[in-house]
């Protein structure tokens, strides 16, 4: 066997070992039961935000800490604790992909993904609603 | 039903165009093709002048589409839906451009009109090879053709028309006030586009100088991969197997350095206007153009072992064709919406998928299927590269590469394999970290590899040679290693001691590449610049992965919450300090090297954003200047800011720093109400920040108030307050409290920086006086920040430069090699 060839082969061992090594990245997307099921265990959550609790954020108190409730698409609910400071566009996301775990009562939160009506496209629903808001006032 | 206020011609002439450019690159395909597989020399002129007839009308209705739709978009006519939805009569007019790419139409228009300009330049210099390349590049023409059609065909919809109405594209439908009878089963009302006043203006982000130069650049690349993939094709078409070698060197050249420098300008637009704090976070979108380049680098090596040894002809096939490939991969990738869940700057779904699948498969599968029936006719060498030789090493460098590429492309299509398998398999912790983790490997490999290889000989190489020649950069290398590792002070111990130790051996090997790659300019090649493009950009590629290197690894966060004049309180404490900062307006506040003081902010003319200008003070005193990071706020009519960062750039490291909060009105509702305390001249007062001291209590003589305010009996007490502030300052406040036509009132008195106002509410007869605080967040201004030092971005740029240069001066070389090969022949 030449040389290259096995250079070769242990080359691309080592390259399929790594892909599916990746595959189990200890994470997955899981719903609000299932994470609190999992205690500990880091998931993804897709939730949304529950517009009628406040959010818990006082950047002259603490600019780090905010808090809010999240409800998921079957309905059960956790409090959410993100300590890495304002979340952009939280108020007008429309789902959120939550990165972190449920630990003592809460989901601790260590990464958020807002997907917004907006982030490169606006949808549809969103557009139509700012037409109209045009149409109402003149386009101002 | 005839609507008023429409200037509907440039659509229709739109319209025609696209059709054009389908008819047109359909018949340029075909004529290609039957120029090549003509036998006879005249049939073949005759379908050639049709085939060359047909695609420069390709290219006109291309540039003519381009034009309409910039004309549509400069002139605002919003009854076309493409300028209404990405511009706005206040957008700048260098961000019209802009505007093309916010939308999958225009980006696809953009990338077909690189198309046409390679085509042209390959048509006139080609020759032979032209009809089956530009056969090639006419398909990828129509390609595209269809995907801005936007036709209807048995009721599937091919396309996405950027000349689509307002009116027809959906989004008048729910506005009742634009129907007949404010109802919206009636049709519009024929003046509906007198209440269209604007658009919805483009979209914050792209709002920014890299998103007008950084796309034209990255999709020149992206449509020059076409050209080494299009000869890989004619190759097989033609059954030669390696005359296509010479024409295709300098075009892969040329993509590369294209593909790379349109990348990292993305990732400078990452930098410079994103708010992740960095400029490249291995996000999905990032990766699926860096993989194609990985490839096509890999490709270009194996073909210059071809030509100097004989050996890898085989690869050099497969990884052009893949380096095409996945370009279309990634296009389906970021444009099928399937990233949804692990981008955040995806297209979303244009109901296209299918036909991007398509797309994808169109040309990867023939293609493929060539390459696996012509694979035992492409000639090889039986004989095996000696482990000495140059072209063994360069082997394994590029395969370290197109292996790296493979584990990015699976890492990255983690939701095609849930898709597909129907798993719900979430991206690790740290996402960042396990791409890290494997590429500082990557990172040791090709740089130990870049650094050795040029001193080797092809075929085999006498080791007393090779010692002669690289024992002094290797010494160098050592040293100032040595040097640059214990004074550099590079450390990333959080991810563990293994990590670190491979970042150290990664910073020596990149340096060694840096060193053994420039001295190989005068050690092996004598100073000849003409010959050493290879040598510069891989100079250039060591300093990138030095930069990379050092600059994740001692990236300081200069707003770290620990001094903060404002205590933590309580829940947050487990936690790392956090690197959010609130600085309120003329406060002096503590940020690492610096002090920075919120001096205020200022609108710019006819935009809602705001510019916060900040003053930072180096605290050895040497240097003082001014941030102004900004904020679009509450733009086109949405709750929220969209921050954008502001950095001052010096050699050794950049200072950054962007707004990650500011106060909403809305919420801070002023609640608070006065405290009142009997005081007397000399008593102090706690407040939350500090405390304060009364200083005197006096009244102003009667002679001195005038008597229509006063009264006859009226009177003026002042009462001057010292207050001391918790962060070092203290200030003077003056109260006042008058008694005017017989009604008492208080005057207050208040320090914005401190959230606090005073008044005196009333003075007894007994000289104690009854003195009331209140603090209210809502006078205070403030706003939250985050700031980094980043050493070394400079050098990154720099490094991403001279790598380009280099690659470039390479394809000059080869050109004029070709010519002169030519000129003999």
């Amino acid at each position: 066997m030449k040389v290259i060839h096995i250079a070769l082969l242990v080359l691309i061992a080592a390259a399929i070992a790594l892909l599916i090594s990746s595959l189990d990245t200890g994470s997955s997307y899981s719903s609000i039961a299932e994470a609190k099921a999992n205690p500990g265990k880091f998931v993804h959550v897709s939730v949304k935000m529950d517009k009628a609790v406040p959010v818990e954020f006082d950047p002259l108190k603490n600019s780090n800490y905010l808090s809010f409730q999240a409800v998921d698409s079957t309905g059960q609910r956790m409090k959410v604790v993100y300590r890495k400071g304002e979340i952009p566009n939280l108020a007008i996301s429309e789902r959120l992909v939550l990165k972190g775990r449920y630990e003592a009562g809460q989901f601790e939160c260590k990464e958020v993904q807002t997907k917004c009506p907006s982030k490169y496209k606006d949808d549809p629903k969103a557009a139509s609603k700012n037409a109209q808001h045009n149409a109402a006032t003149g386009g101002m | 039903m005839d609507y008023t206020g429409e200037n509907l011609l440039p659509g229709q002439l739109g319209h025609f165009f696209i059709v054009l450019s389908l008819v047109a690159s359909l018949i340029a395909t075909f004529a290609y093709a039957k120029t090549t597989w003509s036998r006879d020399a005249e049939s073949a002129r005759y379908w050639k002048r049709l085939a060359r007839l047909a695609f420069i009308t390709e290219v006109i209705s291309v540039f003519s589409i381009f034009a309409i739709l910039f004309y549509i978009i400069h002139n605002h006519l919003f009854e076309y839906h493409y300028a209404w939805k990405h511009s706005s009569r206040t957008l700048e007019f260098k961000y019209l451009l802009a505007c093309f790419w916010e939308g999958q139409e225009g980006s696809f228009l953009l990338w077909s009109i690189w198309h046409c300009v390679l085509g042209l330049i390959l048509m006139k210099t080609a020759k032979k090879w032209e009809a089956p390349v530009m056969t090639v590049v006419s398909f990828a023409q129509l390609a595209l053709a269809t995907m801005i059609a936007g036709i209807y065909i048995f009721n599937w919809k091919m396309g996405s028309n950027p000349f689509i109405l307002l009116r027809d594209s959906g989004i008048l439908d729910n506005a009742p006030a634009l129907h007949l009878d404010g109802d919206i089963t009636q049709p519009l009302r024929p003046d509906y586009m007198s209440f269209i006043k604007d658009g919805n203006d483009l979209n914050e982000l792209l709002q920014n100088y890299w998103m007008v130069i950084h796309p034209p650049v990255l999709f020149l690349g992206f449509a020059s991969t076409i050209v080494p993939f299009a000869y890989a094709i004619a190759a097989f078409w033609q059954k030669d197997y390696s005359g296509w070698i010479k024409p295709a060197l300098p075009w892969s050249l040329w993509t590369a350095a294209v593909l790379g420098v349109g990348i990292m300008m993305g990732a400078m637009w990452a930098y410079e206007s994103l708010t992740f704090g960095g400029y490249w976070a291995w996000d999905p979108v990032e990766n699926a153009s860096l993989v194609p380049w990985l490839v096509l680098v890999a490709g270009i090596h194996t073909l210059l072992i071809y030509k100097k040894s004989g050996h890898s002809l085989r690869p050099t096939f497969l990884f052009f064709i893949l380096s095409f490939g996945l370009i279309l991969y990634s296009t389906f990738l970021t444009r099928s919406g399937i990233l949804g869940e692990t981008s955040v700057h995806a297209f979303t779904d244009l109901g296209m998928n299918w036909q991007l699948l398509a797309f994808l498969l169109m040309f990867v599968l023939p293609s493929l299927v060539l390459y696996f029936t012509h694979y035992r006719n492409i000639p090889t060498i039986q004989k095996e590269e000696n482990t000495s030789s140059r072209e063994f090493w360069m082997f394994i460098g590029s395969l370290v590469f197109f292996l790296s590429a493979i584990v990015i492309t699976g890492k990255t299509s983690l939701p095609v394999f849930n898709k597909i398998f129907g798993t719900t398999i979430a991206p690790p912790e740290d996402p960042e970290f396990s791409y890290n983790s494997i590429h500082v490997y990557v990172a040791i490999i090709v740089a130990v590899l870049t650094a050795v290889t040029q001193y080797l000989k092809y075929k085999q190489t006498p080791f007393a040679y090779f010692r002669k020649k690289i024992w002094l950069p290797t010494l160098a290398a050592v040293i100032l290693s040595a040097v640059i590792l214990a004074i550099g002070d590079i450390r990333y111990i959080k991810k563990g001691p293994v990590f670190h130790t491979s970042i150290w051996i990664a910073v020596i090997s990149s340096l060694y590449t840096i060193i053994a790659n420039a001295s190989y300019i005068w050690i092996g090649i004598r100073g000849k610049l003409m010959l050493s493009g290879g040598s510069v950009s891989h100079v250039g590629f060591g300093m990138v992965m030095l930069a990379i290197l050092v600059s994740s690894s001692n990236k300081e966060v200069l707003s770290r919450n620990t001094s903060g004049i404002f205590v933590n309180l309580g829940e947050g404490s487990k936690e790392d300090p956090g690197e959010n900062l609130t600085l309120v307006q003329g406060v002096k506040t503590d940020m690492g090297r610096y002090w920075v003081t919120y001096e205020g902010e200022e609108q710019q003319p006819n935009k809602s954003r705001w510019f916060y200008h900040l003053n930072f003070q180096r605290k050895d005193g040497k240097e003082e200047f001014r941030l102004s990071p900004s904020a679009f706020v509450n733009a086109r009519g949405r709750e929220g800011i969209q921050p954008e960062p502001a950095s001052r750039h010096y050699l050794d490291h950049d200072v950054y720093t962007y707004i990650t909060s500011l106060p909403d009105p809305a919420k801070n509702q002023d609640t608070t109400s006065f405290q009142t305390k009997t005081m007397k001249k000399g008593d102090s007062l706690f407040y939350s920040k500090g405390y304060m001291v009364l200083l005197d209590i006096t009244e102003k003589s009667r002679d001195s108030l005038p008597e229509n305010l006063f009264g006859k009996d009226g009177h003026l007490y002042e009462a001057p307050v010292r207050v001391f502030s918790k962060n070092g300052t203290s200030y003077t406040l003056t109260s006042r409290f008058a008694v005017a036509q017989g009604k008492p009132m208080a005057i207050p008195d208040t320090i914005t920086s401190e959230g606090l106002i005073v008044q005196l509410q009333d003075v007894r007869p007994d000289n104690t006086v009854e003195f009331g605080f209140r603090e209210p967040n809502t006078i205070m201004k403030y706003i939250t920040l985050k700031a980094y030092r980043f050493p070394y971005i400079t050098f990154l740029w720099i490094g991403v430069a001279i790598t380009a240069i280099g690659i470039l001066l390479s394809m000059i070389h080869r050109i004029r090699l070709n010519r002169k090969e030519a000129n003999r022949s």
